[in-house]
């Protein structure tokens, strides 16, 4: 067995079964923690405040400092960036079909790839740029922090480096990184791509219960 | 001390919300700039998500999901000791006032203010609390009020208020519609919003009482985060409200009173009231949509700006009625940067008023609030709170600025038109 097909067959298998078993655990764990219910009489629904939430803190709040702007923008293009990527480049919908879904859907062109690739790359730069030299993100930053930012940028690296797909090694390389990411993913505070719902959801629940749209 | 009761206290605090806020964060200190201590010291210590650190170690250590797999492998954050416990409870009592700004900065939207709320209560079990709000809690037990005001003053004060503005106020009525609370900086610093109240509700046609028993609407034991205090300040009001068989209780302009009694009461006492709490404000915002109180056309020409009382206004809900009662009296109402629900904070409430530790540090993250003033540069600055009242006339003193501070309450009865 080659090592592509090794990372493509049982590490995949076993990479995809931790991070969906060890999201799955990690979300249960967190909704069986409870909540005592609130006896307060509310001034509006907390379940329109939940959906609410889903959307109000997309954008920030509070005024628009330079702080703000930049995850703004840096934020949004990292993440608008990556997802576009995740989905609709090719290989991925290619590779997604055959394993995961058995359909496809359309792709994005090659010159697409590599404007989206630029754009997530420069706005996952500039985060990290961030964390590593203003005070405020240097003093709360933890090791979860670097080793998540760095596994992201590290998966986009091989993927750009696989996209050709001339070379198994290339393609190999980016699978194994991408298996690490998803076992890392579960342990990880990458869980906030499932919990900020959460998070959202419940605050929104919170302002929803008082009248407040914050 | 007992680093281990603390422990405790954060595990058993962390339900299903505080696991998702603790997991969602992203580290990513927008929440800093929300942060009036942080935007006046520039000091990163002040960044809220940074008051959660406690918390966090305790839950990542001790309760997350998936988090036993990560000790075998020693990765889990070190056990929280006194040491760090005694350096937070600097940061969660000095340098947060449970305003809650972070909260609605936040793009994960967690609640940063509740889990500070809940870090107190497992400082509380440790022991660790200012010793301002220690004594401001046994004397509201003992006495009744934070301040030590005793019922005989309160009826001093009100006879006072009720012969200068010649309306009789009846204690303890039995069978009033409403039982005014009122919080201990009005009864002691700002008493003249019980002869605002009387002329009001005497033009409204209200019938309407003060208790004896539980004329204090503070509530110190929502601010220290002690759960068996909030609950017994909640209790006297709840006793009072059926042994007087009133319909309603009025919540005065008192930020945390309002939260402590409208939101947290029933939960704290573990059941629904079986009368309606109302704030101040919307009870005379309704009394105005009522046609029941009627204002001078002559208006207030002076350049005013509101205030908004954090617990009142952003995490209680009372937003709109201010506006529409400032809009009643002035002609020259103008608000300042992020008002409403984004409005600044005073610096003074969640208890840092009553901690005399925190003084230089309050009054230096009143920058934050300056600056906005100066921006609008108002003649007069009204609010509805006593304790933000107090808070903020410190503060314009301290800054040298010229600036009355006016509670909104009397400012509509200086314009009821009687």
């Amino acid at each position: 067995m080659t090592f592509l097909e090794i990372t493509e067959g049982p590490l995949w298998v076993l990479a995809s079964s931790v991070f969906v078993l060890g999201a799955l655990w990690r979300i249960v764990g967190i909704i069986r923690f409870g909540r005592k219910p609130d006896i307060s009489i509310p001034r509006a629904s907390a379940l329109m405040g939940a959906i609410k939430g889903q959307f109000l803190h997309f954008v920030p709040h509070g005024g628009f400092s330079f702080r703000t702007l930049y995850h703004l923008v840096a934020g949004y293009m990292f993440h608008l960036g990556l997802f576009g990527l995740l989905i609709y480049a090719a290989p991925h919908v290619l590779f997604l079909k055959e394993n995961v879904v058995g359909f496809d859907w359309v792709t994005m062109p090659r010159w697409g790839f590599i404007l989206t690739a630029e754009i997530a790359f420069a706005g996952l730069i500039l985060l990290w740029i961030r964390r590593i030299s203003d005070p405020v993100m240097i003093k709360i930053s933890d090791a979860d922090d670097h080793i998540a930012s760095w596994l992201t940028f590290l998966a986009m690296l091989t993927g750009c480096l696989a996209l050709e797909e001339s070379h198994d090694s290339l393609r190999a390389l980016h699978m194994l990184v991408v298996e690490i990411w998803l076992m890392y993913f579960p342990f990880s505070r990458l869980m906030h791509a499932v919990t900020f719902m959460f998070s959202r959801g419940y605050t929104g629940a919170f302002f929803g219960r008082r009248g407040v749209v914050p | 001390m007992s680093a281990s009761a603390a422990i405790e206290t954060f595990v058993n605090n962390i339900d299903a919300s505080a696991a998702a806020y603790l997991d969602a964060c992203v580290h990513c200190g927008q929440c800093a700039q929300a942060c009036h201590f942080y935007e006046a010291t520039g000091d990163v210590r002040y960044t809220p998500v940074w008051k959660l650190e406690p918390m966090r170690r305790v839950y990542k250590r001790h309760k997350a999901p998936l988090s036993g797999i990560k000790k075998m492998f020693g990765l889990v954050p070190d056990e929280v000791d006194e040491d760090m416990l005694k350096e937070w409870e600097v940061l969660l009592y000095d340098s947060c006032t449970l305003c809650g700004r972070c909260t609605i900065v936040c793009p994960m939207g967690i609640d940063i203010a509740g889990l500070v709320r809940k870090s107190r209560e497992a400082m509380v079990a440790a022991g660790l609390v200012p010793e301002g709000l220690v004594g401001a809690a046994e004397r509201a037990i003992e006495i009744g009020s934070p301040l030590g005001i005793k019922p005989e003053t309160l009826a001093k004060i009100v006879a006072e208020q009720a012969e200068e503005v010649g309306i009789p106020i009846e204690l303890d009525k039995v069978g009033a519609d409403y039982m005014i609370i009122l919080s201990a900086m009005e009864i002691l610093n700002f008493y003249e919003v019980i002869g605002a109240l009387a002329r009001i509700f005497k033009q409204a046609g209200i019938s309407w009482t003060i208790s004896t028993e539980a004329y204090e609407a503070t509530n110190i034991g929502v601010q220290m985060g002690n759960k068996d205090i909030a609950r017994t300040l909640v209790q006297r009001i709840v006793d009072a409200a059926e042994k007087l068989q009133v319909k309603y209780v009025v919540s005065p302009e008192c930020g945390h009173a309002y939260s402590a009694l409208n939101w947290e009461g029933p939960n704290l006492v573990g059941k629904s009231y079986n009368f309606q709490v109302i704030h101040i404000l919307e009870l005379l915002d309704q009394l105005v949509h009522e046609g029941r109180i009627k204002t001078k056309a002559e208006l207030d020409q002076r350049r005013v700006t509101f205030h908004d009382p954090c617990q009142i206004v952003r995490r209680g809900g009372v937003v709109q009625q201010p506006r529409n009662l400032l809009n009643l009296v002035s002609g020259n109402f103008i608000e300042m940067e992020n008002a409403g629900v984004a409005n600044i904070c005073c610096g003074g409430g969640g208890g840092v008023s009553a901690n005399a530790r925190a003084e230089e540090l309050r009054i230096k993250s009143f920058a934050a609030k300056k600056k906005q003033l100066d921006a609008v540069g108002p003649e007069a600055l009204v609010t509805a709170c006593g304790n933000c009242r107090n808070v903020l006339e410190e503060a314009i003193d301290e800054y040298g600025m010229v600036l009355p501070v006016l509670g909104l309450t009397e400012l509509v009865a200086e314009y009821l038109d009687d």
